[in-house]
């Protein structure tokens, strides 16, 4: 709410960067938009359809660490089981990639409900822990567990035919899907945040005790912003796991929870965009650098670093608060 | 005279045109762990492998022009098909080779049929890939979880190591590599005198050690991999397991993890291995030459390694026989039809289930006294001939093997 004060009262700088200015979001988006419909006749679609899986996934984790301020250092879970069960439902079940992309989205929800409600009960280091603890123990299911394949994974998932129809080994028909998928979740994630719900989280997030005190269970709110991010990082593995057509640990283990920070982090956090820009600087790291070997967990690190000491907003954060405008 | 020099001259100039003009163009892919646990086990070993076995090749074969790419799969399935996929899609690659890791190296069994591109896999363990999981695009040149488990046990039974003692690892690789290794002991004559699971990653195996030591078995079984295992060879010398009499026998422990432990830690230790780098002078001749191509006078190479070149090598002549590397499935066949024969492993053939059949040797480690030199690791127990040295075809239950 301040800092949309804040814009408001800033000086005007003539009528035309004001526009621009009041529209950025939506001018941003739409680049966006653009950008990643010509996208795939430049760059590998491939790449670009993890890409937009991985974005998604950390869209969802921003709402949760940038919207409610709560860290949740188990997301991976989500993610991972989202994958696992949409992977299973398209191979075991032969079930249509959009029935086998909801069950997993509907696995993670389910999941996203029990770890929620378990966890925030607690505040601050207390809740990260929480949900690092039962992400570990759902990794340790999964490793145990036959639906999963142990460490093999599960491979080979057939990507089918959407509605029955659609080829969807069609690269072209692929891209289209993911594509309708990610800007879906990117809209349902700005209309909450700019809903009057999202306005009750961000209160929550600046003063708990002051919602509270307004009148707001905030215990409510918060569980639904949980599960709701939950359900679309589910949605982000179950559309990756389809796409790149396997399900593995990969996905489950601790790292990807560290790594959904990191890509959350660089792009910049409470941003809408920031974790989009995160998430590709990331995979480009992790797909160009590993020609180099041993030295991309260092370079990584050290982007890291650097991403710390000289711009703490992120990429996108920066950006916004040098123009300010909203990002 | 004058006149047939002259047309001899014209003919070799018209071979020579014809044979610049049949170049052969492959493209190699080495994918492999460079950054984590199997980093020692393949990774820039295997590159340089796979250079040398290019160079051997392209020495001989002038007309055919082998490319190289090599990339960090970071034990991500999703990471190393993305990345093969780019290969196989922009880069033209041909061939995917090495792979530990069995869930990436199953993954790129699956692409190779997929894209009709060939697979040869060093790294990986998994007998699936000749199993219930096996195609016409893939081969699984070095060693099996199934021939780890049948070597080491049988062996080991037969040369005096009748009662065993399992410690696995609590997750499904552990127990399938338990479950194969206790049936070939008892089939054998041995007998199975207790297991305990602990879970993975552990680094506290004192009281299972305890449970082991007590159990008086002279073979403790190590159905565990990677750090897992080292730990457990690591305290099990702490316990004086090794001093009391009992043995370690490893399930999947590789040269580079001997070198990493050293010999006052590991002596004793029995496994299994198809290459071994002292066993031949070729095959010491040839790891002079790795060394010198990594500059790492220190290291030895593993049967990954060896297998990577073997494999390479194998791979080229098949294609250089059909002239053409694009259609994989053909090249796959060629390479099965052609007998195997390399400097580092010999003869051999690669079986109608993409399965390369070579001796396997049951080693043990030495103690820092027997060893005379670095890398003098260890001295041969036995030789299991190819023929029993891995599952017989009937049992993997790959379609390849009715059809």
């Amino acid at each position: 709410m301040d800092t949309q004060f804040e814009i408001k009262a800033a000086p005007p700088h003539g009528a035309s960067p004001s526009v621009w200015r009041d529209n950025s979001e939506t001018i941003l988006f739409v680049i966006m938009a653009v950008g990643l419909i010509v996208a795939p006749f430049f760059t590998y679609p491939l790449f670009l359809m993890e890409a937009m899986c991985f974005a998604l996934f950390a869209c969802a984790f921003n709402l949760l660490i940038g919207y409610v301020g709560l860290l949740s250092f188990g997301h991976a879970l989500y993610f991972g089981w989202g994958a696992y069960l949409s992977a299973y439902a398209a191979k075991s079940w032969g079930l249509t990639p959009e029935l086998a992309i909801l069950t997993g989205t509907a696995t993670a929800a389910l999941c996203g409900v029990v770890a929620g409600s378990l966890a925030i009960r607690r505040q601050g280091i207390y809740f990260a822990m929480i949900t690092l603890a039962l992400a570990q123990m759902m990794y340790f299911f999964a490793l145990q567990v036959k639906l999963t394949g142990g460490e093999d994974g599960i491979q080979a998932v057939p990507r089918g035919f959407l509605f029955g129809l659609i080829d969807l080994r069609n690269e072209a028909a692929m891209y289209v899907v993911v594509l309708a998928i990610f800007l879906a979740g990117f809209l349902f994630i700005y209309r909450i945040i700019h809903s009057p719900f999202g306005e009750v989280l961000k209160a929550i997030r600046e003063n708990e005790p002051r919602a509270i005190s307004l009148g707001y269970k905030t215990e409510r709110y918060k569980l639904i912003a949980f599960v709701l991010s939950a359900t679309l990082a589910g949605l982000a593995g179950s559309t990756k796991a389809i796409v790149v057509q396997l399900a593995s640990l990969t996905d489950v283990n601790w790292p990807m929870s560290g790594e959904v920070v990191l890509m959350t982090l660089v792009g910049g956090l409470g941003t809408i965009f920031g974790p989009i820009v995160g998430s590709f600087v990331i995979l480009v790291m992790q797909y160009k650098l590993s020609v180099v070997g041993e030295w991309v967990l260092v370079i990584q690190g050290a982007i890291f670093v650097a991403c710390v000491l000289l711009f703490r907003r992120g990429v996108i954060g920066e950006i916004a608060a040098k123009l300010r405008i909203k990002l | 005279m004058k006149k047939s020099l002259g047309l001899a001259a014209l003919a070799a100039v018209l071979v020579c045109g014809t044979a610049s003009a049949q170049d052969i163009k492959v493209k190699i892919g080495v994918l492999t762990d460079m950054s984590s646990l199997y980093a020692d086990v393949g990774g820039p070993g295997s590159v340089a492998a796979a250079k040398l076995a290019i160079a051997d090749f392209t020495k001989d074969h002038p007309n055919v022009k082998v490319e190289m790419v090599s990339a960090d799969h970071q034990n991500k399935p999703d990471i190393g098909s993305q990345i093969a996929n780019k290969w196989i899609d922009v880069e033209h690659v041909d061939a995917i080779v090495d792979v530990p890791n069995s869930g990436v190296a199953l993954a790129m069994s699956q692409l190779a049929k997929q894209k009709n591109k060939v697979f040869i896999g060093s790294g990986p363990a998994s007998s699936d890939l000749t199993g219930a999981k096996c195609n016409a695009n893939t081969v699984h040149w070095t060693y099996d979880t199934w021939m780890l488990a049948n070597g080491t046990g049988k062996a080991l039974v037969k040369t005096g190591g009748d009662t065993w003692f399992f410690l696995t690892s609590d997750y499904a690789f552990g127990h399938a590599l338990e479950r194969d290794t206790a049936a070939v002991v008892e089939k054998a004559g041995g007998k199975v005198l207790g297991k305990v699971r602990h879970p993975l990653n552990t680094n506290d195996f004192s009281s299972f050690l305890l449970q082991a030591q007590s159990s008086k078995a002279k073979i403790i079984g190590l159905a565990n991999a990677g750090g897992d295992t080292i730990n457990a060879i690591k305290q099990g010398a702490e316990f004086g397991i090794v001093k009391g009499g009992q043995k370690f026998a490893g399930l999947l422990v590789f040269a580079s993890d001997v070198n990493a432990l050293g010999l006052k830690t590991a002596q004793g230790l029995v496994l299994t291995s198809t290459w071994y780098w002292d066993m031949t002078d070729a095959n010491r001749a040839w790891t002079k030459r790795w060394q010198a191509e990594r500059n790492a006078p220190g290291k030895f190479p593993t049967m990954v390694q060896a297998g990577v070149y073997s494999g390479v090598l194998h791979y080229l002549k098949a294609v250089t026989a059909l002239k053409s590397a694009a259609d994989g499935a053909a090249v796959v066949a060629e390479m099965k039809k052609l007998p195997t024969d390399d400097p580092l492993f010999g003869k051999g053939s690669i079986r109608i289930d993409g399965r390369k059949m070579h001796p396997a040797y049951l080693l043990e480690v030495k103690s820092p006294e027997e060893s005379k030199y670095p890398g003098d690791f260890y001295k041969l127990r036995a030789t299991i001939p190819a023929a029993e040295a891995f599952r017989p075809l009937k049992d993997g239950g790959c379609s390849l093997a009715n059809g």
